[in-house]
């Protein structure tokens, strides 16, 4: 058990201890670097390639059909003859275009989604650098892609990508705001800022059995959803408006890293929302490296639910999601950590019970044009009407 | 367009421009090969422009050319989503010009086909509408589920799934078997119960409410002054049907009611299509009850049917229409007493639907625009010609 539990941690030390009689030490520090880069450089691409067969097969489900099964075994090839004609298709650069920025914005744009994985704590001992400041790092990080996407539809000069550029810088950076302030209640209780700390510190219990945690889980999912622009706040490359938003203009491979930057995205804030609110790879039985992507997953699922049912937003609708609900219930939400972690014993539960639920449902009234009307229709026949409600 | 433009800048301190853009005619969501050209001051719609003809076929024209029962094939490429309401309307036309008999049952079974094709287009037209708003497909499909089934029949009877060319002046192209009989009551039979799991997943959705109501209405009195028909018309509350305004075929001996909106929006115009189904069911239940054997075809007619350039209706004019699912489909034929119409006019309901949507969309936001031209329901075959 304890062998299948540390299984990768085990097969690098052995590597290295193998280096380690050969060659100096400071060739086994960079080899030990390298294996984790190369670890996670294999494992994002080949996640995010087996994310798209999941979510096709998956919303296929939902949609009454049985998804891709032509390309081998259930299907289990297609991301590979995907990836072989996006590689082979040709590359088109709009005329007029700035070259420079409409290539460099699909390179810059994975960076910060394979950026994440560095510190993410796959498993007991499995994070590649366990950072003091993790959670700084991962908020810092993932700010960048804004920059990439604005640079991608700015640069393909297409109307259509300069919508969705626009909508994307708002939107992102509106829902940067809840999704930092939806972070503070678990750094406030955890003291650190470190993830694998804050796993450590979810010994007791997961952060999401507590009021607080429920919240700031809720909030920190939905930016995150938000952050990843998928369904249904989906709007920068809301299809069936703008055709497909900042990346219209692109083709073949430079299309491909935007969508694996995409589903890289996903599987990064999935994995985090589980390390900051679901006790990370804590669980009974299983290696901790496997409750981790069974966490992971299940949040993923949770996304491509979504995706197969929801209608999308409008921008205004999903400003005011944003500023006029998500951000002053994250706010509500640091005061009541603070309330929890200075009361005693049952005091905590009724007291943050008794701030959170009153605000939620204050912010629900104040939001009051977002709830729907009650429609009543006449039934017309000759003489009498008759009426029906929807 | 100039006025409103100038009043947006007026009112906007920031000296911004507006930006002019084409969606269309290859966007995914313009339902066919349909431009519009908006200008945007930011997201919102300062003016659309509205411009057709990609796909005008000169079908007319072309009319003008054949022979009375050769134009009928060529009625369902108009609104190829209902080919069956397309038929209806041309015979009824040809049938007043030429004052052809239409047998009991050959009428039944006329009216049986037209609400199964508005079943077929409505429950399409809602799917489409929600993979306008953004919900990737799923509603469609479940639509589609449904339209398979009638598709089925309709191949069963006529021959073909879309084209079916079913229509003959006199009556049908074929008699309607019992068994086709009993397949079409197990469709009808279990509509509702899909209808009920359809409206579940979308009527009360939160975004769906958000999205649709209050946005794009029609106030009745313009509708009526565009002369818009069909759902886009009932949804802004004014009551008018030509199943009950012209009582064509036999639709009087149906008892059903016409399902009326409340504030004439996109989430009325969605609603009332709903309804409108459950009337259509009712419709479709006491056809099935009420058919009897007989005549499927007046057999007069089955002989210049046979001899298309014998048929030469006295010289006058006839105005044909039925309640298409989109609106008031009208065929106008005036005779020279010649084996050709001297004229031939199709009033499309998408056409004349779609003039009201620069009145619909000004103000409102991109996304609306999208919804707002779903929920009007167009097809292109119909609006250009």
């Amino acid at each position: 058990m304890e062998y299948l539990d540390q299984l990768f941690v085990f097969a690098k030390r052995l590597m290295l201890d193998l280096l380690a009689r050969f060659l100096p030490d400071w060739i086994v520090l960079v080899a030990s670097m390298v294996i984790s880069i190369v670890a996670i450089l294999i494992f994002a691409p080949l996640t995010m390639m087996y994310l798209t067969l999941l979510e096709r097969k998956v919303v296929g489900r939902i949609q009454n059909r049985i998804g891709p099964n032509r390309v081998g075994k259930f299907g289990l090839l297609q991301p590979i003859a995907d990836g072989i004609k996006m590689l082979t298709k040709e590359d088109i650069v709009p005329f007029q275009a700035d070259p420079v920025l409409h290539f460099l914005a699909p390179v810059i744009i994975v960076m910060p989604a394979l950026l994440i994985f560095a510190v993410i704590p796959f498993g007991r001992g499995m994070t590649a650098v366990d950072l003091n400041i993790g959670i700084l790092y991962f908020i810092a990080v993932s700010s960048i892609s804004t920059i990439a996407i604005f640079m991608a539809s700015w640069g393909s000069r297409n109307k259509f990508s300069l919508l969705g550029g626009m909508r994307t810088v708002a939107q992102m950076i509106s829902y940067e705001v809840p999704m930092v302030l939806s972070v503070v209640p678990v750094i406030l209780v955890a003291e650190t800022l470190s993830t694998n700390a804050i796993i450590e510190a979810q010994s007791a219990g997961w952060f999401v059995w507590t009021p607080w945690g429920l919240a700031g889980f809720l909030i920190f999912f939905l930016c995150a959803v938000a952050e990843c622009n998928r369904s249904p706040f989906d709007i920068p490359e809301a299809e069936s408006e703008i055709v497909a938003g900042f990346h219209t203009e692109y083709s073949g491979i430079k299309f491909a890293l935007f969508y694996m930057a995409e589903f890289i995205s996903v599987f990064a804030v999935s994995a985090l929302a589980v390390t900051l609110f679901l006790g990370g790879w804590k669980g009974p039985w299983l290696p901790s490296w496997l409750w981790f992507l069974l966490k992971a997953y299940a949040l993923i699922g949770v996304m491509f639910w979504f995706r197969g049912t929801l209608p999308r937003f409008r921008v205004d609708q999903l400003m005011g999601l944003a500023w006029k609900f998500l951000l002053p219930l994250a706010l509500i939400n640091i005061f009541v950590v603070g309330f929890w972690y200075f009361s005693p014993g049952l005091w905590k539960w009724v007291g943050s019970l008794g701030i959170l639920g009153p605000s939620f449902w204050i912010f629900t009234k104040l939001n009051r044009s977002y709830v729907p009307e009650n429609r009543v229709y006449r039934l017309a026949e000759d003489e009498n009407n008759e009426t029906v409600g929807a | 367009m100039d006025e409103k433009t100038v009043t947006v800048q007026d009112t906007n301190p920031m000296d911004t421009e507006t930006l002019e853009v084409n969606f269309g005619p290859q966007h995914p969501s313009t339902h066919g090969v349909f431009r519009m050209n908006i200008v945007l001051d930011g997201e919102t719609i300062v003016s659309v422009k509205p411009v057709m003809g990609y796909l005008h076929r000169n079908h007319e024209q072309i009319a003008e050319n054949l022979t009375y029962a050769a134009v009928m094939p060529y009625t369902d490429r108009l609104d190829y989503f209902n080919s069956m309401a397309n038929n209806f309307g041309y015979a009824l036309a040809v049938e007043k010009l030429a004052r052809i008999e239409v047998p009991e049952r050959a009428q039944y079974i006329r009216v049986i086909m037209a609400e199964l094709t508005r079943l077929v287009n409505h429950v399409s037209v809602i799917g489409f509408l929600l993979n306008d708003l953004g919900a990737f497909f799923t509603p469609v499909l479940y639509a589609f589920r449904e339209r398979e089934k009638i598709l089925d029949i309709f191949e069963a009877i006529s021959g073909s799934r879309m084209m079916c060319n079913y229509f003959r002046f006199g009556g049908v192209k074929r008699d309607v078997s019992d068994a086709d009989l009993e397949q079409i009551r197990k469709i009808v039979q279990k509509f509702p119960a899909f209808l009920d799991e359809f409206e579940a997943l979308l009527t009360k959705n939160e975004i769906l409410c958000m999205r649709c109501q209050n946005v794009g209405v029609l106030p009745p009195d313009l509708a009526v002054n565009a002369s818009i028909t069909g759902p886009v018309l009932r949804a802004s509350g004014v009551n008018y049907d030509i199943r009950k305004v012209d009582r064509y075929s036999i639709y009087e001996r149906f008892s059903f009611r016409i399902p009326l909106g409340d504030k004439g929006d996109v989430y009325d115009r969605y609603y009332v299509r709903i309804l409108e189904m459950r009337e259509s069911v009712k419709i479709l239940e006491q056809a099935l009850k009420g058919i009897r054997p007989g005549e499927f075809i007046h057999p007069k007619s089955t002989s210049f049917l046979k001899l298309p350039r014998n048929f030469k209706p006295p010289v006058g004019e006839a105005y044909g229409r039925v309640e298409s699912p989109k609106g008031e489909l009208g065929y106008y034929l005036v005779s020279d007493g010649t084996p050709q119409p001297w004229r031939y006019h199709v009033r499309s309901p998408s056409l004349i639907n779609l003039t009201v949507l620069e009145d619909l969309c000004v103000g409102h936001k991109v996304a609306d625009a999208i919804i707002i031209l779903g929920s009007i329901d167009i097809i292109l075959g119909e609006l250009d010609r």
